[in-house]
């Protein structure tokens, strides 16, 4: 089908040689007013010439340039810390890019979580109006979608009912119902709306098709990269700040895949101003040990493998759920496990926490695993950091017996492989030449 | 470490650059794209280093600023028991406890003045102001959930909090007209309701205005400092004792009274008991507060701004 716009095709979205950088180090943001007075009184020149001084400086993105489309559907990949959220937030005009410049020719409306200023204390129908206000949509729009709203949420009966008293799939349901009915031309999404239940993915999912195939523009940050190649026909690859691949999804993704081992099977966070985290809890570390209790990169499929995930909690008394998100190297999520022990279901005290959890040997199919790390309130749905790739391993079976393998050589499909038990009877059957078929036979 | 990865990727094909076609609409929402505007309607980009707020984008979010001024005030009387009732009992159980020590017990001089409406009249701006203030000290470190999710001027937040507290004035300022009623009715105090009264609507105007100036300035200083917010209770209280509020003016004596009038709330807080006990203000002290407050609006509204880029990044 040809299109009428083809050739004189404008952008919709125009980013030019965005770069955008953090300080770090000395200048911190939460020092003393005491402090900064005196060292400005003490040192003014000193100080004008830190300014300059850039040792301290990380620069999350580079010279990042891109053009979008309308009614393209663009995926925005890459592993973490890569630079996908701080374009995401510059595209969001929540923080400004420190150089470069950024032309949008459409509204643009950004989703980086459901629910945003949802207020606990209030009803189902004051939370819409608020949140809908947030998200920038008109009291009458908002009025006049309303009863859809309600509707798509399938919470009629406690739309009147304050908040804080909704299960969290209700709440979820509540809050993404008022996100699917922003209206932008452009549409900037996170995958952080990919969290809650199978049946509200699923809906998340479609909702987002019925979004695409309505013509809108859609950025869409993802690690999933099922869904990205489902639904992204173009996508663009970030690493350490700058864009290194821009093209068709299937070969992006795959450029992207293909770079897996690089994630290290250690990482540490020092700067509290980096760690993944906010005012509840910050991640420190994630290690992937092996049953001897060494940080490694290689893992024998036969033996446990313990993941260990190290966070700081900053408040007392909130219920926090350490869990950890597997995904395989073609971008397949095998699964989420999360902390099921009662010390980790009830309110904890502040303080340094390490999680470790021990998938057991003969479960995993070899490969490279990589691996997100979460820690998340049930009730409400809150997540606290997310960490996606943050490390990776590789499953490796030695063929030397014991595992799953036996004796067979050949590759072994599946995303899974675990260790079941086999139950074989025999019984001794004298008549079994009536098995016996010749090839010439016709029964 | 993208060396490998930067190489990988100029073999790729250029990216897909005419739009796929769009499917066949399933609603009659769809977005027709042949008519682009010319000049983008958003442009991001550095900002310049000193500016002023965006009108048009203000207007644009009057709507927020109703609703997150309808949160701030639903959620806090949700919560408590008596609900609005908090809003008139705090001015009377304080007018009644200032009344037995300072106006029963210290015979604090009134001019002749009933001390409970003394008391009341300059307790009714300096509710306003210190609870207002306070709350702003905290808004932007309270709503950090919104600054680092969404878009919006940030000044609505500061803003939100003022104009939650203007409704508790409004309550206010009626217990206040209904105890200026009951004495000059039901005690027959010799109470003249003069042409001053006039001048309220000004005053509240001007104190919402100077309310607000150092509401923005202490919200995004206490994003970068802390202590901001510390420090902030105690010189509150410091407040209460330097300006008018349990006691007239006319107990600092004549020759330190141009000094004590540089204080703007004395004069503000001077001007709501002569507007409504029908006492002179003090012009001095009203001339004082116009032009801090102009001069406050301004700095602050320009360090607000200055500081506004770097929210998200460091709440």
């Amino acid at each position: 089908m040809p299109t009428l716009f083809e050739g004189s095709m404008k952008p919709i979205i125009r980013v030019s040689n965005v770069s955008k950088q953090y300080r770090i180090g000395k200048n911190q943001p939460d020092r003393t007013l005491r402090e900064a007075l005196s060292e400005a009184v003490r040192t003014p020149i000193k100080r004008l010439r830190q300014r300059s001084h850039s040792s301290e400086a990380i620069w999350a993105l580079r010279d990042v340039s891109f053009e979008v489309q309308p009614g393209e559907v663009v995926a925005i990949i890459g592993s973490n810390g890569a630079g996908k959220s701080t374009l995401l937030k510059i595209l969001s005009r929540i923080t400004e890019p420190t150089k470069g410049r950024i032309e949008l020719y459409g509204n643009v409306g950004s989703l980086l979580e459901v629910g945003t200023g949802f207020h606990p204390e209030l009803t189902g129908r004051e939370n819409i109006y608020l949140n809908g206000a947030i998200l920038g949509m008109p009291r009458s729009e908002i009025a006049h979608k309303f009863d859809e709203i309600v509707e798509f949420s399938e919470i009629a009966r406690f739309i009147d009912t304050a908040v804080k008293y909704y299960s969290s799939g209700m709440y979820l349901r509540l809050a993404f119902s008022v996100s699917a009915h922003l209206d932008p031309e452009v549409l900037i999404l996170d995958e952080v709306l990919a969290v809650g239940d199978a049946d509200f993915q699923i809906k998340c999912f479609n909702k987002m098709q019925e979004i695409r195939n309505d013509g809108r523009t859609i950025l869409f940050v993802s690690h999933n990269m099922q869904a990205v190649t489902r639904l992204c026909k173009r996508a663009i690859l970030l690493s350490d700040g700058a864009v290194v691949a821009d093209g068709p999804t299937d070969m992006v993704a795959s450029a992207y895949l293909n770079s897996g081992l690089r994630v290290p099977p250690e990482r540490e966070w020092n700067n509290p101003y980096e760690a993944p985290g906010n005012e509840i809890a910050r991640l420190r570390a994630v290690r992937v040990r092996t049953a001897e209790g060494q940080v490694s990169r290689i893992v024998d499929i036969r033996k446990p493998v313990g993941i260990e995930m190290e966070f700081e909690v900053l408040q007392s008394g909130h219920v926090l759920t350490p869990n950890f998100h597997f995904y395989n190297e073609s971008g397949v999520y095998l699964f989420v496990t999360g902390d099921l022990d009662p010390s980790a279901r009830s309110a904890r005290p502040a303080g340094r926490y390490s999680s470790t959890v021990w998938i057991p040997g003969n479960f995993l199919a070899e490969g490279t695993l990589r691996v997100g790390s979460a820690l998340s309130s049930p009730e409400p749905v809150v997540v606290h950091f997310y960490a996606t790739d943050v490390v990776a391993f590789q499953v490796v079976d030695t063929h030397e017996g014991g595992s799953v393998r036996g004796d067979y050589k050949g590759p072994m499909p599946g995303v899974i492989r675990p260790e079941l038990p086999w139950t074989t009877q025999y019984t001794p059957n004298h008549q079994a030449e009536q098995w016996l078929v010749g090839e010439g036979s016709v029964l | 470490m993208t060396v490998a990865t930067r190489e990988d990727s100029s073999s790729l094909p250029e990216p897909d650059t005419a739009p796929a076609a769009p499917a066949k609409p399933l609603f009659n929402r769809s977005i027709k794209h042949t008519n682009l505007p010319d000049d983008p309607l958003a442009i991001i980009e550095p900002s310049k280093s000193w500016s002023a707020f965006d009108r048009r984008e203000l207007w644009a979010h009057r709507e927020l600023l109703y609703f997150l001024t309808l949160r701030d005030l639903k959620v806090r009387y949700k919560q408590t028991l008596f609900g609005v009732a908090w809003v008139v009992m705090q001015p009377l159980l304080m007018t009644l406890i200032f009344t037995v020590f300072l106006g029963i017990l210290a015979r604090v001089p009134t001019n002749g003045l009933p001390y409970p409406l003394v008391v009341f009249s300059g307790l009714l701006p300096w509710t306003f102001f210190s609870i207002a203030v306070t709350g702003c000290g905290y808004s932007l470190v309270a709503n950090s959930n919104l600054i680092t999710k969404v878009y919006f001027p940030r000044v609505l937040i500061p803003a939100a909090t003022v104009l939650a507290r203007l409704a508790d004035f409004a309550i206010s300022l009626a217990i206040m007209a209904v105890l200026l009623l009951f004495y000059r009715y039901v005690l027959h105090y010799q109470l003249a309701f003069t042409w001053r009264l006039a001048a309220l609507p000004f005053l509240i105007v001007l104190l919402t205005l100077f309310t607000l100036g150092l509401g923005m300035l202490v919200s995004s200083l206490n994003v970068k400092y802390r202590d901001v917010g510390m420090a902030l209770p105690a010189l509150i209280q410091l407040g209460m004792f330097v300006s008018p509020v349990i006691y007239t003016s006319n107990i600092v004596p004549e020759k330190f009274r141009a000094i004590y009038f540089l204080n703007p709330l004395a004069g503000i807080i001077e001007g709501f008991r002569g507007a409504l006990l029908g006492e002179r203000m003090n012009r001095f002290g009203l001339g004082v507060a116009v032009i801090a407050t102009i001069v406050l609006l301004i700095c602050s509204a320009l360090i607000f701004r200055q500081t506004e880029k770097s929210f998200a990044d460091v709440v």
